[in-house]
Order: C-alpha cells, then structure tokens, then sequence
C-alpha cells in the first residue's frame, strides 16, 4: 500500500465536491428556474436542453441587457457546465465556464470559474490542465469556495505524485468541517506516498478517530483504520494491528474487510481463539460477498489450529455445500448475461426509478448475476459504461416517443390545411374590399385632422359650414356670376341684396367660428376612437389571418429534417448500445468467470481439508478410546 | 505466516485488483465509446431543442400561448402535495408532487405547470394548492387572479407560501 490508488482519492474529492446546481436567492429567469428543477430531480437531459436554448436565445438578441437572464448569465453557464458534467459529456463540460473565465467579468466571478473548470479537468483526470486552471485564479475569491480550491489543489497534487505539497493544505484542512475527515486521510495517504512511514501511521490514527456523523465521514473513518491495521498487519506488527481494525465499524461498508483482516492478524500471532470470534461473525454473513466466503474456509481453518478437528469438519462441510451451490449460481449468472438478461434487468423503469437501484437489482430473482457484481458495479469505469449504456437507452425511448409524435405533427398541418384552405380566398376577397373602403375612411380622417389642425393656426369659417349654408352660398354665387355683366338698375339692386345675404352668412359663420371649431374637435375626437377601434381590429385581422397560414405552411420541412435525424439517431444509439452491452456484459462474465474460478478453488481446497480434518477428528476420538 | 498474510493483503485490495484486470481488457474501447456517446448525446439534445422550437410554434403560437410557472419561497417548510390550475373557470392543469419534485422546488426550482392557448383580451386565473403544515395540519388555499393576454406569449409565474411567513398564500407575478 505505498500509494492510495488514484480512483479512491478521486472520489473522496467527488464526494466532497458534489454540489447542487447554483441558483441565485432572487431568480427573475423562469427558463433558468425551469432548467434548475429539473436538475434538482437528476434529469440533466431535460436541465441542459432548456438551459442552453435558453442561454443560445439570450446571446442572440439584440439587447440581452434587457433579457431576465442577464442578471445570471454567469450562473447559468456555470450551471450548463455542471450539468453537462453530471450528464456524463465531458467534452463539453469545459466550454461554457471557459467562456466565462475567458470574457470580460468581475475577479470573484472568474476566479469561481477557474476554480469549476479546474475541478472539470480533475475529474477527467487531466492534472496539468487542472492545475493550470487554479493557477489563474488571482485576487479576490469567493469565501465559500476557498477551502474547496485548496482541497482540489491538495488533491491535484496527491494525483500527481507530489505529496510534500498537498501536505501544508491538508494540515489546515483537517481542521475544516467540511473537508476534516478527508483531508485528515488524504494527508496520512500523502505521508504514505513520501515514504513517512511513521508520520503516515500516526495521521491515519488521527483520521481513524475523527468525530463524525455524516455517513462519508463515517466510511471514510473506518477506511482510515482499515488501511492503518492492515499496514500495520503487513508490517507483521500484529498486536498493534487488531486494535485498529476493530474500530471500524461492524455495519459499515468496511466491515468484512475488517473482520477478515482482524482473523488473519490473530492467526498470524498465533492467538487462534481470537481467530475465530471475527471470523465467525464474517461466515453468517451474505455468502456472495469475498471475504465471507474466504472466513467460511479461514474459520475451520483456526478450529483445525485449536485441535477442535470436529468442529473444523462441520464447518469445512458446511463451505463445501455452500461452495457447491455458489458456483452453481454463478454457472447460472454467466448464462444468464450470455442470454441478455443482466441488461433487459438494468434498464428496466421501474428499478431505476428507484435511488438505490443498484442495490435493488439484488432482489430480481431473474437476475442472479447481479450478486456477483456488486463490486464491479461500484466501480469507476464500469460505472461510467454502464450509465452511457442506460442514458443510450433513456435517449433511445425518447427518440421513439418523438417519432410518434412526427406524425401526430404531419396530421395537425394537413388537417389545418384541409380547414383554412377553401375558406381563405373567400375570406380574403372580403377583406380586400373592406380593405379599400378602410383605407378610404382612413384617409379622409387624416385629411379632416390636418384640417383642423390648420385651422387653430389660421381660422378658415367657411369650413365649418353646414351643407344648408354651403349650398345656400353656392347658390348666391353662382346668382352672382348670372347678373355679372348686366348693367341694370334691377342688376344693381340684386347684386346689393347678395351681398346682404352673404354678409349676413359670414356674419354667422364668423360669429359661431369658435363654437363650430370645439364641436368640429369634439366629433374628430369621437372618431378618432373609432378609427383606432377599427386600425386594431383591422390589425388583428391581419394577424389572424397571418396565424392561420403559419398553422399550416413552413412544417414539412422541419418535421421531415427531424424525423430523418431522429431516426439516424436511433441506429446510431442501437449499434452503440449493442457495443455498450456487449462489453458490459464481456467484463460482467469476466468479474464472474474469476469469483467462479476462486470459489472452485476454495471448493478444493475445502474439500481436502474436509477429509483431513475427518482423519483427525476420527484419531483424536480413537486416541480419547484407547485411554 | 507471511503467505497468509500476503493472501490477507491481497484479499483487502482484491476488489481493486480484480476488477481492474477485468477492465484492462475493455478500458481503451471503453474509453473511446465513451467519446461516441458523448456525441450523440449532442445530437439528441440538438433534436430535442429543436423539437421543443417546433412544437412550440405548432402548438402555443406566440399570439395565444400562455404558460403558467409554480415557485415556492425561499425556505418554506410546508409540504404541498397538489396543485390545480384553472382558467377562465375550467380546469387547465393539476398537479400531484413527488417527493423529489417538492424538493427541486423548495431548492428554487421552477416548474412549468401548464402551457396552453388563451384569446387575446381579459381573462382570470384560479389557482387551488393543497398541503400540510408542519405539524401535520391540512393547508389548503385558493385565489383568483386577473390578467391580459396580449399579441406576445403571456408567462404567469405563482409563487407558494405557507402561512407565518409574512407574505400568505399564492402570489402572482407578470414575466
């Protein structure tokens, strides 16, 4: 154990690093909070696709200042690429924080965003680029990130096999309480990795004994003082050993380890009796689990060493039968993948709607491989291909639903097709003949408004009078023109009685000019409401009728581009989930072949000892006669 | 004794072992799947964004459309367990929530509860949510609110709370 594998230092910073999707206190974008919920359930495809149309329309517009999302555009591509990083795209995941950290922000916003795509390359297990990210951070960080960057730097470090440097930060660290029980392991692996062999124990002592309450914490305890005892153990310091091992918990996920390590570290001080009591602990435990089946041959092995050769009999008797019906469940397991069963039983909705699916699959009673595998499927590579396996599926489903709905699509537009198409040219004839008699009116309201308009700069009476007095004076002056020219007295008397008459009419129209001008204003107002009544009605119209044609007119295209790409799409996910499952299940038939193989091996071997212990049993019987 | 040990040794590291000489076999091939599926899962989310446009114009044109977002505020404690949106007196949605949906919405997530079409004009909006407080207690409540669809999409977002938190009840809120 001269260096902690990668896998497990990763994932102690996973566990840690794990954060929910930011969101800011006062949200004012629906979209954003849309995407949110759905992340906050675990349904990444869904947060991502509302999220980055959301964030594509934002930087589309012409003034995204006036956009609600400006105000947590910084957020939202922090998000997108957490989102993108739990949905499991990798190669994505960097872009959207790059483009912050590359754009012109406040220090606090970049240095956050360094610090996210520094955790981004660490989780793809790129170290320098990780560490390239941190070291742009510069100036002002925010406060509740500070401690996550020196356990991501300490943990960068660790990685690259540079223990002296992470050492400083986990010293500060440990006392931290939310990277303490981390930090306090990572720094005894880090002692470890630089040879300090002495300081490594006594640090994992420490770690073995933090105060905690928090199952990470828990696990992460016991850990400690699993690899504490068992360097110990190797060390052939056996007595010092046991004490450690026993701390961990008897319900942790460390337990067997323990148990069996603790037996072995009692035989190898020959202090058998003390053997047994973990060990048998161990064997009643679930008989698929390794170290249960390796204390279930070790057991008996420690009665044989106290001479109670009968007891090491039954219980040598007692592996063997178990042995027997294991290898035959495993036999089973193996044709069972081969028959395709272990990956109709992964994606099956109605386990996975379950959190804790995995453990779940155990009680399929058609699945028994799944025993088996429970260890492999804990781990990191396994995982990730599994999980692209059940995404290939869920995005399969998901293809096949819209496929439906193309062409629930294709029936919507031809039957609204079928409905607008004949009534249209009627309709529109209608309305271009209203349309013209609109336009008219129209025309003539604007004319009446430039007219009074004029008018309260220079009175004009004769425009407002009345169609009596306009036809009353086109009369007296077209009696004018008759009697033009005709030089007598009757002539003169008539032209002095026109003028009369006219005068006593401009007399009118003058003296009633300013009572005629408001009502004039008064009726242009009244029609002035009529006018915008009929321009919004007219605009609806339009609008409407715009509406009907884009119900039908410009789908076809996208409907068929789609359906083409979801389709292409679909054989692309068939051949990638064939290759997917082929090799899940290549690796799930090897992980079961080799727990076959052992366990035919401990068959053996138990069986030999079974016949041994038997011959022993029998001469001490006979020897207890003969005295 | 030192081989039982190094079989102890071995065995406390077997899962580690094990199942990386498994993986060996597979793990450049996985790793270059995994680069493949990456792929097309840029792919589906381009389809599905794309489909999401689409179905929009066809379904909820800009001019009828309307949608309904439901939010809680920050630090409620009540459980609300359903939700039922009318509109114009008839039912347009309800809801029941899930342990998980409660809690994406008490994180500040915002949940589309409805999206439907309106005529231009006034219109009212009914919504009824039904509850427990935390002592166990039935919380029900109700209220109606007005509002103008215009030419543009309309987004109603209502807000939940439960009583003793200064503000009461449903807000409504015009985006």
């Amino acid at each position: 154990m001269r260096r902690a594998p990668f896998s497990v230092i990763g994932l102690l910073l996973l566990a840690c690093l794990a954060t929910s999707p930011s969101h800011s206190s006062e949200l004012n974008d629906l979209h954003f909070g849309e995407a949110l919920y759905y992340a906050h359930q675990g349904h990444f495809f869904e947060a991502l696709e509302r999220l980055d149309s959301e964030v594509r329309q934002h930087y589309e517009i012409d003034e995204p200042e006036l956009d609600t999302l400006y105000a947590h555009i910084n957020d939202a591509e922090f998000s997108l690429g957490d989102f993108e990083l739990r949905y499991r795209m990798h190669h994505r995941a960097g872009r959207a924080i790059r483009a912050v950290l590359e754009g012109d922000v406040d220090e606090v916003i970049r240095n956050d965003a360094a610090y996210r795509l520094g955790r981004i390359h660490f989780q793809k297990n790129q170290l320098a680029d990780a560490m390239r990210a941190l070291e742009r951070i510069d100036g002002k960080v925010p406060a509740s990130i500070s401690d996550d960057i020196e356990f991501l730097r300490a943990n960068i470090y660790l990685a690259e096999g540079q223990p002296a440097k992470s050492m400083d930060l986990f010293k500060r660290l440990q006392n931290t309480d939310e990277f303490g029980a981390f930090a306090a392991y990572n720094l005894g692996i880090a002692y470890l990795q630089d040879g300090q062999r002495q300081a490594a124990v006594t640090q994992l002592d420490r770690a073995g004994q933090t105060v905690a309450d928090d199952a990470a914490e828990l696990a992460i305890r016991d850990k400690s003082n699993l690899v504490l005892g068992t360097l110990l153990a190797e060390a052939g310091d056996y007595d010092r050993a046991v004490p450690f091992l026993n701390r961990v918990r008897l319900d942790g996920p460390f337990s067997n380890q323990a148990l069996l390590s603790a037996g072995w570290a009692n035989m190898s001080s020959e202090d058998f009796e003390r053997a047994v009591v973990p060990w048998k602990i161990l064997a009643e435990r679930e008989v698929t689990d390794s170290a249960t089946q390796e204390a279930m041959l070790a057991l008996p092995y420690a009665y044989g060493k106290l001479n109670v050769h009968g007891r090491a009999a039954s219980f040598y008797g007692r592996a063997l039968d178990s042995f027997g019906v294991e290898v035959d469940k495993l036999n089973a397991s193996i044709d069972s993948i081969r028959e395709g069963k272990f990956l109709a039983a992964l994606v099956r909705e109605e386990i996975r709607n379950d959190k804790d699916w995995v453990i779940r699959l155990r009680a399929l009673p058609e699945t028994p491989e799944t025993y088996y595998l429970m260890q492999l499927l804990a781990t990191h590579d396994f995982q990730t291909g599994l999980q692209n396996y059940l995404d290939l599926a869920d995005m399969r489903g998901k293809l096949l639903a819209w496929q439906a709905s193309f062409d629930a699509f294709d029936d919507m537009v031809d039957i609204r097709y079928d409905h607008y198409q004949p009534l249209l040219p009627g309709i529109d004839q209608e309305f271009r003949e209203l349309d013209s008699r609109m336009r008219l009116r129209i025309e003539q309201h604007e004319m009446l408004v430039k007219r009074r308009d004029a008018m309260l700069t220079m009175p004009q009476p004769e425009f407002l009078a009345t169609r009596d007095e306009q036809a009353l004076l086109a009369r007296l002056e077209n009696v004018e023109r008759l009697l033009t020219g005709q030089e007598t007295p009757v002539e003169a008397s008539f032209q002095q009685r026109i003028q009369r008459l006219k005068g006593t009419l401009t007399w009118t129209l003058e003296t009633e000019y300013h009572e005629r001008l408001a009502k004039f204003d008064e009726n242009l107002r009244t029609l002035d409401q009529a006018i915008a009544i009929l321009q919004e009605e007219y605009t609806q119209y339009v609008r409407s009728r715009q509406a009907a044609t884009h119900s039908y007119i410009g789908y076809q295209k996208p409907i068929n581009r789609l359906r083409v790409r979801a389709r292409d799409s679909v054989e692309k996910i068939d051949q990638l989930m064939a290759r997917q499952g082929h090799m899940l299940e290549l690796v799930a038939i090897e992980k079961l072949v080799a727990r076959r193989d052992r366990l035919k091996d401990y068959r053996d071997k138990a069986r030999f000892a079974l016949a041994d212990s038997y011959d022993r049993a029998t001469q001490a019987q006979a020897r207890t006669g003969e005295q | 004794m030192s081989i039982l040990i190094r079989t102890l040794l071995l065995a406390l590291v077997w899962g580690v072992t094990t199942t990386s000489s498994a993986q060996e076999i597979s793990a450049e091939d996985m790793r270059s799947l995994d680069g493949q599926v990456q792929e097309i899962k840029t792919d589906v989310l381009s389809i599905a964004s794309e489909l999401d446009n689409l179905e929009e114009r066809l379904l909820f044109p800009s001019n009828t459309q309307v949608a309904v977002f439901v939010s809680m505020e920050p630090d409620e404690t009540f459980r609300l367990d359903a939700l039922q949106i009318a509109i114009n007196g008839e039912l347009a949605t309800h809801h029941i929530y899930s342990f998980n949906e409660l809690e994406a919405l008490q994180k500040g997530g915002v949940q589309r509860i409805y999206t439907g079409n309106v005529a231009t004009g006034e219109h009212e909006l009914s919504v009824t949510m039904m509850g427990k407080l935390k002592n166990g207690k039935d919380y029900n409540h109700s209220d109606s609110f007005a509002f103008a669809k215009g030419v543009k999409p309309k987004a109603l977002g209502i807000t939940l709370a439960g009583p003793g938190l200064g503000k009461s009840g449903i807000q409504i809120g015009d985006w």
